[in-house]
């Protein structure tokens, strides 16, 4: 024991050591939260739009005002034909076009009826339908002015909503789950791989090896620095989301704190295991890194929602950890729920854990060939 | 000219010796593509609605059915108990509740207006504004119906209305796959030069076969040309490739002129390799500078616009995608395949991505110093 106390004191001397990687260790995480906080929004507030009026009379300005000043666009200019629409979009700045067709006002007297056109540029699909839609939305408000609230009496039905969970409808509800998976998972697989195979590399291992000290006492005194390195990250990015962006932790703290040791545990030993199949320090950073990166990112619900994916994606995703442990901090920390509604994701973390430990303890080999 | 050449076989050779890495420079990125493209889309399918219907009436039941036929929602459970509804939707196995009061049916068909009350799970708010206007889009539907069928009279219409259409170009059908592609594409390139070319500097420092380079003749310029030539190249190769996959598997357009995006990545790669190299030249180990260049590489491409529009970014975060090289080729890529844009119209885009490599690379030049 006194040993292995003394190993992972040089552990932690060796981390102590290197300013730069621990300030950035730290700093990851920190920076995310932020940038994902305030950057990240799912609306739309200046889009780019121009106007092609054919028509020009009092009505299509009032119309186009009306858009221009809703606050989610901007106007990129007045266009005089429809050859000019290519040309506006192929510069790439003007989003979607308005399209007023000829005689507007007088066709909306007379016929009661004008039509007006968006077109929207598709090659980003996401743009395009939000600007569409907003622009439907304030057209819509218009169509309602001129005509009173009659439309609106008719209806029967009448739904009413009610936002579960995020009433204000912020987007960091989504996104400080799912920084924190990211993180997690990519900082502990990435740390344990890379100082282990660091050792391998420059052949410090063999030294390891022959010291009185066990295979699994060196594992355990490489991961225990980063154990509680990576903990204290979660302490940090709990402490800046909640006095930041005031996301209350609703359910037990220490149940959220417990699963987030556990997933922890996984990412190491997820570390370990690519440690045991990588020879050098690149290969390990390439694994770990560009192999988690993506598919942690898009397949595990923390951008795109799974349900909207194809159905093979479903079973796909199942195999991704980080998918398990998103469910798990948004039921504690957003819904408030406890440990009878996560049971069953908490013990698929168990069983990776333990399926990861095992590989490694298969692969690790004592003797260097 | 000869001296870079002899480095940059040198580069080469040590690069495939690693057999793992080797592969893994070609095989990654295409798996990767081919796996996530189609996965992501904004689209929503498959709302999964748990139903409290209090009424049971002939009225209640074509609602659901109504519902059940649109194509955004299938009904994942029906039940009498707010609390069993509740715990669907905690246990995240159903994401709306809809809950029709008793009391319903009588209501609708006596002409009198009736309530009914939709619970939409928020943590994912953009999905939830939307399902709530799918389900508005639907009950006024069937609002319409009802007044039709029951009543007899066609509903009140508005005597002046603004007619609304639509059209989306270049992607008439808002296929995902062409928005995607270009972009996860320009991210594993970016993912592997990035990490690779400053990792493999480092090491040299790492291990000390540096100081063999230093004490030669080479100069500095011809060791950090011989050092960036290898990644852009492969990096040309991977998008080519992808590039190739993207127009077989998913049929993806190609209006514009393929010669002018390798133009933009190939100066996009050596802005990414100019400041790989200019990082590693700061790092001493490569632990260190695997974290500099992942916390450069993560802000990067989270602001690159992808995954979130640029649009909707707070105006100062708009100004650092000015230096963001991977949001300019994101942004060039798209434009040249889906819109056939030309050289005059990103001259702007391209001429700042020129200012920008070259920036990184005179940083990564000058850093570099021969003797300690």
């Amino acid at each position: 024991m006194k040993r292995f106390i003394g190993f992972v004191k040089k552990e932690f001397l060796h981390i102590f050591r290197d300013y730069r990687t621990l300030a950035i260790l730290f700093g990851i995480p920190m920076a995310q939260i932020l940038i994902f906080g305030f950057v990240v929004s799912t609306d739309i507030s200046n889009a780019g739009i121009a106007i092609l009026d054919l028509s020009k009379d009092e009505v299509t300005r009032k119309i186009s005002d009306k858009i221009i000043s809703s606050g989610f666009f901007k106007k990129t200019g007045d266009l005089l034909n429809y050859n000019e629409i290519d040309r506006e979009f192929k510069r790439g700045n003007t989003k979607a076009v308005i399209v007023f067709e000829k005689d507007f006002g007088n066709r909306l007297v007379k016929e009661g009826r004008a039509s007006v056109s968006i077109i929207a540029d598709g090659s980003e699909p996401n743009v395009a339908t939000l600007v569409t839609n907003y622009t439907m939305a304030i057209i819509g408000d218009f169509n309602r002015e001129l005509n009173g609230s009659a439309i609106e009496k008719s209806m029967l039905i009448r739904p009413e909503v009610k936002m579960l969970y995020n009433p204000e409808l912020k987007s960091h509800y989504m996104f400080v789950p799912g920084v924190i998976t990211l993180i997690l998972i990519l900082i502990c697989a990435l740390m344990t791989s890379v100082t282990i195979t660091r050792e391998k590399e420059f052949g410090t291992m063999e030294v390891l090896l022959v010291s009185p000290l066990r295979p699994l006492q060196i594992i355990l005194g490489k991961v225990t620095p980063y154990f509680l390195l990576s903990f204290i990250n979660v302490l940090l990015i709990l402490a800046l989301s909640y006095l930041v962006f005031k996301l209350p932790v609703k359910g037990s703290i220490i149940l959220l704190l417990l699963e987030s040791m556990l997933y922890i545990l996984m990412s190491l030993s997820l570390g370990i295991l690519i440690s045991t199949i990588s020879t050098t320090m690149q290969q390990a950073i390439f694994i770990s890194l560009i192999g988690l990166m993506l598919p942690t990112i898009l397949l595990s619900g923390f951008i795109f929602p799974i349900e909207n994916m194809p159905k093979i994606y479903d079973y796909l995703s199942s195999i991704l950890p980080p998918r398990y442990f998103i469910e798990i901090i948004k039921s504690i920390m957003i819904k408030g729920t406890g440990i009878l509604f996560i049971w069953k994701e908490t013990l698929v973390l168990i069983f990776m854990t333990l399926l990861f430990i095992g590989i490694s303890v298969r692969k690790f080999r004592v003797r260097l060939d | 000219m000869r001296t870079i050449l002899f480095l940059i076989r040198k580069e080469f050779l040590q690069i495939f010796r690693n057999k793992f890495i080797s592969k893994a420079i070609i095989g990654v990125p295409i798996v990767q593509m081919l796996i996530l493209v189609p996965a992501i889309t904004f689209e929503i399918r498959n709302i999964n609605l748990c139903i409290i219907d209090n009424d049971f009436s002939q009225e209640s039941r074509g609602l659901i059915s109504k519902l059940e036929g649109s194509t955004f929602f299938r009904v994942s459970f029906a039940t009498w108990s707010e609390k069993d509804a509740n715990n669907e939707l905690h246990r995240n196995r159903c994401s709306m509740i809809l809950n029709i009061p008793s009391g319903f049916g009588r209501d609708i068909t006596s002409g009198k207006p009736s309530k009914i009350l939709a619970t939409v799970d928020a943590i994912n708010a953009l999905n939830a504004q939307l399902s709530w206007a799918y389900l508005n889009g639907v009950i006024t539907d069937y609002n319409r119906e009802i007044i039709t069928d029951n009543i007899g009279s066609n509903p009140p219409v508005p005597l002046r209305m603004v007619d609304v259409t639509n059209r989306y170009w270049y992607n008439e059908s808002l296929n995902y796959n062409y928005y995607m592609l270009p972009g996860i594409l320009v991210i594993l390139v970016t993912a592997i030069g990035f990490l690779l070319a400053g990792l493999n500097m480092v090491r040299e420092k790492e291990i000390g076969t540096i100081e063999q380079i230093n004490v030669t003749p080479v100069r500095k310029h011809q060791f950090i040309i011989a050092k960036m030539v290898p990644f852009l190249l492969i990096g040309l190769v991977d998008l080519a490739l992808g590039l190739l996959i993207g127009k077989i598997t998913f049929n993806i357009p190609f209006e514009g002129n393929i010669l002018l995006m390798f133009l933009g990545s190939s100066i996009f790669l050596v802005a990414v390799l100019g400041l790989a190299l200019f990082i590693s030249t700061m790092s001493g180990t490569q632990q260190q500078y695997m974290f500099t260049a992942f916390f450069f590489m993560i802000v990067f491409i989270l602001m690159s616009g992808i995954f979130t529009p640029f649009e909707s970014m707070p105006v100062w975060a708009q100004k650092f995608d000015l230096i963001n090289p991977v949001a300019y080729l994101i942004r060039i890529n798209r434009m040249v395949m889906l819109k056939g844009s030309t050289i005059h119209d990103l001259g702007k885009d391209i001429l700042s991505l020129l200012v920008i490599a070259i920036c990184f690379t005179g940083f990564a030049v000058r850093r570099y110093r021969k003797t300690s």
